[in-house]
């Protein structure tokens, strides 16, 4: 049956038919889809973790029980994880391993731009790159295959395009699932002390050795002679962008980026007068074919940074087409993504930004409130980071930075890496006031459930963590609990809190706008009284979407110049601007 | 033209218009016409407000699922000042099909910038084809403002060479079943726009 598919969709639908019924994530875009499809499927132990070394450990514990184990993260995710992925390349799966990374050329919704393809390389771990959905089902289902036959963890790399594109997939019926687990006793293999690890050290060169064998008869790696005069090397969604405008050259697709077919490549070249390697990115194939002694061209033309498409590839090896242009000279006004109406943490932040602190931030919707007028945060690293960063600033900045260093984070993101940099700040008496903004979900990625929100991916109910238990047991003596969307109690508590000695965690307590289970009645709209409002744009300052202002309603006896308007379908009725508006003029 | 001749639509609009669904429905669509299809869009930070755009491209084979800059035959646009922000995307001769709907980004909501003006005029000027109504007072008109995306499917569905029941049966499939009958009154009212 034909089905139109997203890449993540069809990774969830490959890992399910080749009999897998185990898998593990933290949700990242762009890879969060992939879990809650594979949750959907029949029989299925589907978690999300804590974070993705968690997701890691969860699925090589299942793989060592004779599992077929699938973790599932996006790239930066790979970064938390790298700890045990390293080692379990040494000990090997008993079952089966793959982890699925989602890389984001573009970083459309990501901190950096990492090419994830050279994990592989540095972990010595084989990786399969697909193109397309089709080839999403397909990878998944070898990638399963070469772990048990390899007896190594494989990494399945995707990326935005290949994730969040949809395409005709042909689905298949799903392998019978057979319970193969069991007790495996094999310390020399599964303990990694030294004495055993230099053992294992050896057995990682022997498969990769054996690997380099495989792949060059491997069926995913697929020449396409055309044209000869002109050879491309390619891989994943690039290879499409390049099919697309030079249908008729010649190709090297490779299904599988690391380790590289190097008699394969070397026939290749030995057809084609003019090689190009085409990959977004790093130079990951170019580098390592350049040093087989093989000619081709790449990062001297094609770009190093943000994702391809055919109008690049085309550009770059310069058919002479003229640069795409737009008629329209104007400035446009960008539209960049928003709070949403009704947002908690506009609250929070609008609070927040009437003292002169320097907040470190986190990975959130939260992030957003660092453009104007918010201006809510002054730095964001990575998942986790604002604790430490917060920290450090202030143990650096001394008397200084007394009440003036704050940190804001996620409850999610609190979960997945917040809790042992608190439990730094106590142990090293810190004196950074650290805010744990709780919307009860992970909200940017869409509403996944964690610890904190009292159910599992599989939708049953479970253990909720008791934040201000949690707080206090890590040794944080400080600790206020309020609701952002009430101003005055959220100025007083962050006043009040800054002025102490020692660390201090305010959770500010309120749910997300866009939740669904918290069943919150949307309040009234709000409405701007026209005769009280003097124009003084007050509450444009909470950048809240449905506010906006209008010049030329002027008043007599008033110095006014425009008012302020409240679009009543978007607004949710929170009350912030209520609150704002010093005039009294918005009930 | 190639044999292989693939054709491509730009959605592009605001967080929140069902563009998304929209190009899926179409892809549904022209999938069960018995062509290739892909489509790609970016999910995440886009969601949030800001501009949402959608490439669905068709044909005998399709590699690509982002059309090359400059080659893209039509243009849906779900806002009217959206209509502006791609025209380097599309061909000269594009058919552009355009929500007359103002939706306005925060610096204009701020009074610190204006929406542009006479864009329809402006599109007209340069471009073969320019079709225009107001995708969201038709969807009222159908019963319910968030149908709009589908009055603008209906206008698309008259440049494609499509039979109109598939569309209405993908449409059937693609709501719940007590939003069949107004959605496919928009699909009508988006046909005669």
């Amino acid at each position: 049956m034909k089905v139109l598919m997203s890449g993540n969709e069809a990774i969830a639908r490959g890992a399910y038919e080749a009999g897998v019924r185990f898998a593990t994530a933290y949700p990242g875009t762009p890879s969060t889809e992939i879990l809650e499809e594979f949750a959907r499927y029949e029989g299925v132990y589907a978690e999300w973790s804590t974070n993705e070394k968690v997701a890691v450990e969860v699925a090589i514990g299942a793989a060592l029980a004779g599992e077929k184990a699938m973790a599932v993260m996006k790239h930066v995710g790979v970064n938390v994880a790298a700890d045990p992925i390293f080692t379990v390349s040494y000990t090997g799966t008993n079952g089966a391993l793959v982890i699925v990374s989602a890389d984001d050329p573009s970083l459309h919704s990501s901190q950096n731009e990492q090419d994830n393809r050279n994990y592989a390389r540095f972990a010595k771990i084989p990786m399969l790159e697909p193109a397309d959905a089709q080839e999403a089902k397909k990878y998944i289902k070898l990638a399963f295959e070469i772990s048990e036959k390899f007896d190594t963890p494989v990494f399945l790399r995707s990326t935005t395009r290949v994730s969040h594109s949809k395409s005709v997939v042909t689905v298949e019926e799903p392998e019978k699932y057979i319970d193969k687990t069991g007790f495996v006793y094999n310390t020399e293999k599964y303990v990694m002390v030294p004495h055993c690890a230099r053992l294992r050290r050896v057995e990682v060169e022997k498969r990769q050795q054996m690997l380099k064998e495989f792949v060059e008869t491997f069926s995913e790696n697929r020449m396409e002679i055309n044209n000869p005069d002109v050879g491309i090397i390619t891989a994943g969604m690039p290879y499409n962008y390049a099919k697309e405008v030079f249908p008729d050259y010649s190709y090297l697709k490779l299904g599988m980026v690391y380790p590289l077919p190097e008699k394969l490549i070397r026939d290749f070249a030995s057809k084609v007068k003019k090689i190009y390697v085409v990959e977004e990115l790093d130079p990951f194939l170019e580098e390592q074919i350049k040093a087989m002694g093989v000619k081709v061209i790449g990062k001297e033309i094609f770009p190093y940074t943000l994702e391809f498409d055919p109008g690049v590839i085309k550009n770059a090896i310069g058919k002479n087409t003229p640069e795409a242009v737009s008629p329209y000279k104007e400035n446009l006004s960008p539209r960049p993504p928003n709070l949403c109406p009704g947002c908690p943490h506009r609250g929070l932040f609008y609070a927040l930004r009437k003292h002169k602190v320097y907040v470190h931030g986190d990975i959130g919707c939260y992030t957003l409130s660092y453009m104007k007028p918010l201006e809510g945060l002054h730095s964001c690293i990575c998942m986790g980071a604002s604790i430490g960063m917060a920290h450090g600033m202030s143990k650096a900045m001394k008397e200084k930075g007394k009440g003036k260093v704050v940190g804001v984070i996620g409850d999610s993101t609190f979960l997945h890496s917040g809790i042992t940099p608190l439990l730094d700040m106590a142990y090293n008496n810190s004196d950074a006031l650290i805010i744990i903004l709780d919307n009860s979900t992970t909200a940017m990625t869409g509403m996944q459930e964690h610890p904190g929100t009292g159910y599992t991916l599989m939708g049953e109910e479970a253990k909720k963590v008791d934040l201000k238990v949690l707080v206090s047991a890590l040794g944080i003596q400080n600790i206020k609990i309020i609701d952002p969307l009430d101003q005055k109690e959220t100025r007083s508590a962050i006043k009040e809190e800054l002025a102490k000695d020692g660390p201090s965690v305010i959770i500010a307590q309120s749910p997300c706008a866009l939740f669904k289970r918290a069943n919150i009645k949307a309040k009234p709209a709000l409405k701007v009284d026209p005769d009280k409002c003097e124009g003084c744009k007050m509450c444009l300052n909470l950048n809240c979407p449905p506010i906006s202002w209008k010049k030329g309603i002027t008043k007599e006896g008033s110095k006014r110049k425009g008012i302020s308007f409240i679009d009543g379908t978007i607004c949710n009725g929170c009350g912030l601007c209520e609150q704002v508006c010093k005039l009294g003029a918005i009930s | 033209m190639s044999e292989n001749e693939v054709k491509s639509i730009l959605f592009a609009g605001v967080g929140g218009q069902g563009i998304l669904r929209a190009s899926d429905i179409i892809c549904e669509v022209i999938m069960e016409a018995g062509l290739d299809v892909k489509k790609s869009e970016v999910h995440g930070m886009a969601q949030r407000g800001g501009c949402v755009t959608s490439h669905v491209r068709y044909g005998e084979k399709v590699y690509s699922p982002l059309a090359e800059p400059g080659n893209i035959q039509t243009l849906v646009a779900f806002e009217k000042m959206e209509s502006l922000r791609y025209l380097k995307f599309i061909k000269k001769d594009a058919v552009i099909i355009v929500n007359t709907e103002e939706i306005y980004p925060p610096a204009v909501n701020m009074g610190d910038a204006p929406y542009p003006e006479d864009v329809v005029a402006f599109l007209q000027k340069h471009y073969g084809k320019v079709i225009s109504f107001n995708a969201a007072e038709l969807a009222q008109k159908a019963g319910n403002i968030k149908t709009a995306n589908v009055v603008l499917l209906g206008a698309i569905s008259n440049l494609m060479n499509i039979d109109k029941s598939i569309w209405e049966s993908v449409i059937k499939k693609s709501f719940p079943e007590k939003l069949v009958k107004i959605n496919l009154i928009a699909f009508q009212m988006g046909i005669d726009a």
